[in-house]
C-alpha cells in the first residue's frame, strides 16, 4: 500500500501532460490523527480519524492552472484534472512561472529520522494516563492551582507525496506526539492560565508528563496578582518561547515574495549589516529528526542549510524557484505548499544560534526592564518593521526578576530590534522548527499605564 | 432545501434509513447523544500580483463527522470517504466514548426549522470562472489609477459554496446549502525613496457574484485599501501609555469580539475558565453598551440558517445597557449548564468538534453625533480600521492591532500615527465607554475568527464611540 500513491501521483501527471499540459506536478498528502484530552482528571474527548487529499498543478506554456481533491476515486481524479485546465484559461502568462530545471531536483539522502515506529501501536489508555499525569502534576504543584483547561495527548502520522513532469518523485513520511498542559491559578480575585508542552517524532522523546504539569503551573503560578507598570524605554528579555515569535518576523522579513515585492524592511539590504554582531540565523531543513527536516522541499528540491544572517550580515533571502528566478537567484529549497495554488515559500529548522550567556546571567546584568513570558496579538509590520504587541512577563529589577506585570504592550521596530541585540542565550532548544534562545533587546517601549 | 432535494440523498444517494443505522452505530455503547456532519466543499480562489493572474485554483473536499456525547465526554471521527463501510466504522470509533448498553435504533428523523438567510439562486462558485477573474483585474487597476505612489498592488477573489447535513440522535435532520465569497486587496504605497506603507481593504458575505458587480464593485474596495495606504504615507510614532480612544464605526467592531465575545463562549464559563465566569447580572460595561451576537441577518458573512448542530441560529444579547445577560451556547455546553443552546454550535470543518463560536457580533446604535464625540476629546487616538486581534479569556486581557489611525488634537482628527496595539481589560475596558454615536455600521464582511485551531467566517460591527481610558502601544 506504501507505493500506490506515489504511483497515482505519477498516474495524474501523465494524465495532465496527456491532456496537454506542457508541465505539471501532483502532491498527495495522507495523515492520521489521534488526540485525548482530559479535565479535572476526567476524560473529555477523544478523537480519531484519517484523511488524504491530492493536488494537481499545471503549466500550459507560462500559464498555470491547480486544484485540488479529497476524492480519490477515478471520477474524482478525472475532475481533479479537468479543473486544472480550466483553471489555467483564465489566468495570465506568466515570464517567471515554471517548474525547476530537472538538474535541480532531488532529495538528500540518508535517515532523516522523521518517521518512528514507536508512534504505531500506541495504547490509548496510556496516552490519557500520561495526559492525565501532567494535569495531576499540576495540581500537586501548590493548591492554588484549582483549576484546569485541560491537558492533552496528540499523535499523528502522514505521508507527502510529490511527482512531476520532469521526473522527480519521491515521499516520505513523518510522525509526531506532543503532550501539554493548561491549568488555571487562583488567589484571591487574581485569575491565570498559562501551559506548557512538549513535542516529538517519538513518544519516548517526550519531556516525562509530571515535568510539563509542573512547569505549567509554574508558568501560570508566577503570574498572579500583575501589576501594570507606567510607560517607559527600558531593556526587554525574551524568554526562548517568546524569543521564536522574533525568528517568525524575520522569517516574514526575508521571505522571497515579500522581497521581490518590496513589502519587507529587509529587501534590497543583502550583505548589509541588519542585526547585531552576534545576531547568527540559519534555516536548516537537514538536521535528523527535527520538525523542519524534510528530503526535499515541496518543489521536488533538496533541502539545505541556508545562513540567513551571519554575525549581524543579512546573507541570503528565503526562496523558492518563483521568488528566485524574479530576484535572479537561485532557489533556497525553501519552497512549501500545501495542496492548492501555487508554491509559497517555508522555513526548515529556523533558528537564531546560542549564544554564551546563561539566561541568568543576561537578567543579572539589568537594572530595570522587562522579561517577557507570552505576547499577544498580530501587531507587526513587515513593510515597516513597526512592532507593537501585547505583553505579560515578569519586571526586572536589580538584576532579579521582581513582580508579574500585564496588560502592557512592547515597542518599536524590527530594523532597530535587530540592530541592538545585546544578548544571546546559550539556552537554544528546538520544540517545533522555530528555536530561539534567551535574548536580550537594548531598548523597547513598554505602554503602560 | 430539503433533504431529499440534497446532494446527499441525490449524488451520495443517502436515505433516511441510513441516517437512523449510523446513529444506531454511533450509540452502540450507550452514550446520550449523537451527531453526524456531512460536508460537500467546492472552493475556488484567484489571485492578481504584479497585473498578473498568477495563481487560481478550484477544489472539493468531502467527508463525516460523527460525535457522541457521554455526559461531559465527547467521542469524535470522521471520514472522507461517504461508503457506508467508511461512516459505520467512524461511528463505531466515536461509540467507545461510551461504555454500557446500546440505544435503539430508531430516530425519528424530522427536517428542523431553519432560517433563509442567504436565497442565492447561481453561488458565486457556480459562475463562469471568467468572470470571477475580471474581479481581481478590475481591483487591480482601480488601485493602481487612485495615485502613481501606489506601486504594489495584490487582490485576492475566494469563494466557497458548502453543502451541509446534520442529523442528530435527537431527531433532527438538516441540510444547508452556505455559499460564501470575498474580495481583499492589499496596496503598497512609497513616496520617493521612503519606507513603503501598505493599505488593507476588503469584503463579502453569503452573497450572489451580483453583489461584486453592483453593491460593492471591485473599484470600492481597491480604492479603500489605496487610501489607507496612502494616507499613512505622513504617518508619525503612535502614542505611548493610557488616553482617550475614539473608536469609528465598523471594523473596529473587534474590540467588542476580543473583549467580551470569546469570554462569554460557554464552553469557558462552564469551566470556570473565563474572566466572566460567573458574572451573569453583573455590570461589565458602561450603560450606554448593549452588545448583540446575531447570526440571522441576512447574507452577512457571520450568518448561518442554522448552527453546524442543527440549531436555529439567533439573535443573543450578551450585554444590555452595560449588564452580562448571557453565554454562547451550543449543544454540549447547553446541557451541562442546564440551559438551551443559543445556536452558537459551529465547526471549521468535519474533521473539527463543534464548540461555542460568535457570529455577528456588535454594539447597538447610541444617541450621539459622531463628530461631537471627537469634538469632546482634547487629546486622543482615533483607530479607523484595525487588523486582527486576541484575548487571553481567563485574565481577560485582549489586544488588537490598529493598522490606520490618528491623533485627535482639540476635538479634531490630525496627523495620522504608525501601526500601534491597544491592550485593555475585558470585563474593565468598556466601562470607559462614556459616548456611544448613533451610526452603527458592520464591518464589510471579511472576518476570520480562530480558536483552538479552528477558523470560522464572523461578521463584526460597532459604532462610533469614545473609551476614556485605554492603553495605546506606541513608542512616542
Amino acid at each position: 500500500m506504501e507505493n500506490h500513491l506515489l504511483e497515482l501521483a505519477n498516474d495524474i501527471v501523465r494524465k495532465a501532460m496527456a491532456g496537454g499540459a506542457t508541465d505539471a506536478e501532483c502532491t498527495i498528502g495522507e495523515g492520521d490523527e489521534f488526540s485525548a484530552e482530559v479535565r479535572m482528571r476526567q476524560i473529555e474527548s477523544l478523537k480519531e480519524a484519517g484523511s488524504r487529499g491530492m493536488g494537481l498543478r499545471i503549466l500550459m506554456g507560462q500559464r498555470t492552472g491547480s486544484s485540488y481533491t479529497s476524492d480519490l476515486s477515478g471520477e474524482g481524479i478525472e475532475r481533479l484534472v479537468r479543473s486544472a485546465f480550466e483553471i489555467a484559461d483564465i489566468t495570465t502568462e506568466d515570464p517567471h512561472a515554471g517548474l525547476p530545471d530537472a538538474g535541480e531536483l532531488g532529495a538528500i539522502e540518508g535517515d532523516l529520522k522523521l518517521y518512528s515506529m514507536g508512534i504505531e501501536n500506541l495504547d490509548p489508555e496510556r496516552n490519557i494516563e500520561l495526559a492525565k499525569c501532567a494535569e495531576a502534576a499540576a495540581f500537586a504543584a501548590d493548591p492554588r492551582i484549582s483549576n484546569s483547561d485541560g491537558a492533552s495527548f496528540e499523535s499523528g502520522t502522514s505521508r507527502h507525496v510529490f511527482a512531476n513532469s520532469r521526473g522527480f518523485s519521491g515521499e516520505y513520511r513523518t510522525s509526531s506526539c506532543s503532550l501539554s498542559a493548561s491549568p488555571v491559578a487562583r488567589d484571591g480575585d487574581s485569575m491565570e492560565r498559562d501551559y506548557w508542552f512538549t513535542m516529538a517524532r517519538d513518544p519516548e522523546g517526550l519531556q516525562p508528563a509530571q515535568e510539563v504539569g509542573r512547569i505549567a503551573a509554574h508558568r501560570a503560578l508566577r503570574r498572579l496578582h500583575p501589576v501594570k507598570v507606567e510607560t517607559q524605554k527600558v531593556p526587554v528579555v525574551f524568554e526562548p518561547r517568546t524569543a521564536r515569535s522574533l525568528l517568525d518576523s524575520i522569517f516574514d522579513a526575508v521571505h522571497g515574495m515579500s522581497i521581490y515585492r518590496q513589502e519587507s524592511f529587509l529587501a534590497g539590504k543583502l550583505g548589509e549589516k541588519v542585526a547585531g554582531e552576534i545576531v547568527t540565523v540559519i534555516d536548516d531543513a537537514t538536521i535528523p529528526g527535527l520538525f523542519g527536516t524534510s528530503p526535499f522541499d515541496d518543489e521536488g528540491v533538496p533541502s539545505r542549510r541556508t545562513p540567513v544572517i551571519e554575525r549581524g550580515v543579512l546573507k541570503s533571502y528565503l526562496l523558492n524557484t518563483y521568488a528566485a528566478r524574479k530576484l535572479g537567484m537561485k532557489t533556497t529549497g525553501n519552497a512549501s505548499r500545501g495542496l492548492a495554488g501555487n508554491a509559497g515559500i517555508g522555513y526548515g529548522n529556523f533558528f537564531l544560534e546560542a549564544g554564551v550567556e546563561t539566561p541568568d546571567r543576561i537578567i543579572a546584568g539589568i537594572s530595570n526592564g522587562f522579561f517577557v513570558t507570552s505576547l499577544m496579538g498580530f501587531g507587526v509590520n513587515i513593510v515597516t518593521g513597526d512592532y507593537s504587541r501585547g505583553a505579560t512577563g515578569l519586571w526586572i529589577r536589580d538584576g532579579e526578576l521582581a513582580f508579574p506585570v500585564s496588560e502592557v504592550t512592547i515597542a518599536g521596530n524590527l530594523r532597530d530590534m535587530l540592530l541592538s541585540v545585546e544578548a544571546v542565550g546559550s539556552d537554544l532548544e528546538f520544540c517545533g522548527a522555530l528555536a530561539a534562545p534567551t535574548l536580550k533587546i537594548g531598548e523597547m517601549t513598554v505602554g503602560g499605564k | 432545501m430539503r433533504f431529499a432535494d440534497s446532494i446527499f440523498a441525490g449524488r451520495f444517494g443517502i436515505a433516511t434509513q441510513d441516517l437512523d443505522r449510523y446513529l444506531a452505530a454511533a450509540l452502540a455503547y450507550g452514550g446520550d447523544y449523537a451527531d453526524l456532519y456531512f460536508e460537500y466543499l467546492l472552493t475556488s480562489s484567484i489571485g492578481i500580483d504584479e497585473s498578473i493572474v498568477k495563481s487560481a485554483s478550484q477544489g472539493v473536499s468531502m467527508g463525516v463527522g460523527v460525535r457522541v456525547i457521554a455526559g461531559e465526554r465527547t467521542g469524535y471521527a470522521y471520514s472522507d470517504d461517504l461508503s457506508p463501510k467508511k461512516i459505520l466504522k467512524a461511528a463505531n470509533v466515536a461509540a467507545h466514548i461510551a461504555s454500557g448498553p446500546g440505544k435503539i435504533g430508531k430516530f425519528d428523523l424530522h427536517e428542523g426549522v431553519r432560517h433563509n438567510l442567504y436565497p442565492v439562486l447561481t453561488a458565486p462558485t457556480e459562475t463562469a470562472l471568467a468572470d470571477r477573474v475580471e474581479l481581481v483585474k478590475r481591483a487591480d487597476h482601480a488601485a493602481r489609477a487612485y495615485d502613481p505612489r501606489v506601486f504594489q498592488v495584490q487582490a485576492a477573489y475566494a469563494d466557497n459554496l458548502r453543502h451541509v447535513l446534520v442529523v442528530t440522535s435527537e431527531g433532527v435532520l438538516t441540510v444547508d446549502r452556505q455559499p460564501l465569497a470575498r474580495l481583499s486587496v492589499h496596496a503598497l504605497a512609497r513616496r520617493n525613496g521612503e519606507t513603503p506603507q501598505q493599505g488593507h481593504s476588503g469584503g463579502g458575505g453569503r452573497v450572489d457574484l451580483d453583489f461584486f458587480l453592483k453593491d460593492k464593485p471591485p473599484e470600492h474596495f481597491a480604492r479603500e485599501a489605496a487610501r489607507e495606504a496612502i494616507a499613512m504615507l505622513d504617518a508619525a510614532e503612535a502614542p505611548a501609555g493610557e488616553m482617550t480612544v475614539v473608536l469609528g464605526p465598523g471594523w473596529p467592531g473587534i474590540l467588542l469580539h476580543e473583549a467580551v465575545g470569546h469570554g462569554l463562549e460557554a464552553d469557558f464559563n462552564r469551566k470556570g475558565v473565563s474572566a466572566f465566569s460567573g458574572r451573569i447580572g453583573q455590570k461589565v460595561a458602561g450603560e450606554l453598551c448593549t452588545v448583540v451576537d446575531d447570526g440571522t441577518i441576512h447574507s452577512r458573512r457571520g450568518s448561518l440558517n442554522v448552527d453546524d448542530e442543527g440549531h436555529p441560529t439567533g439573535r443573543n444579547v450578551l450585554i444590555e445597557n452595560g449588564i452580562l445577560r448571557g453565554y454562547l451556547q451550543d449543544k454540549l455546553s447547553s446541557t451541562l449548564m442546564g440551559s438551551a443552546s443559543t445556536g452558537s454550535g459551529r465547526r471549521e470543518s468535519y474533521a473539527h468538534i463543534p464548540m461555542p463560536r460568535m457570529t455577528n457580533t456588535f454594539m447597538l446604535a447610541g444617541q450621539s453625533d459622531p463628530e461631537e464625540i471627537v469634538r469632546s476629546v482634547p487629546k486622543g487616538l482615533y483607530c479607523a480600521n484595525f487588523g486582527g486581534g486576541q484575548v487571553d479569556i481567563t485574565n481577560g486581557n485582549f489586544v488588537f492591532s490598529a493598522s490606520e489611525s490618528y491623533l485627535i488634537e482639540d476635538g479634531k482628527i490630525t496627523r495620522p500615527v504608525r501601526d500601534a496595539s491597544l491592550i485593555g481589560n475585558g470585563p474593565e475596558a468598556l466601562k470607559y465607554v462614556s459616548m456611544v454615536g448613533h451610526d452603527l455600521r458592520l464591518d464589510e464582511g471579511i472576518g476570520i475568527c480562530g480558536k483552538a485551531g479552528q477558523s470560522v467566517p464572523v461578521g463584526l460591527g460597532i459604532p462610533t464611540v469614545k473609551i476614556d481610558r485605554m492603553t495605546v502601544g506606541g513608542t512616542a
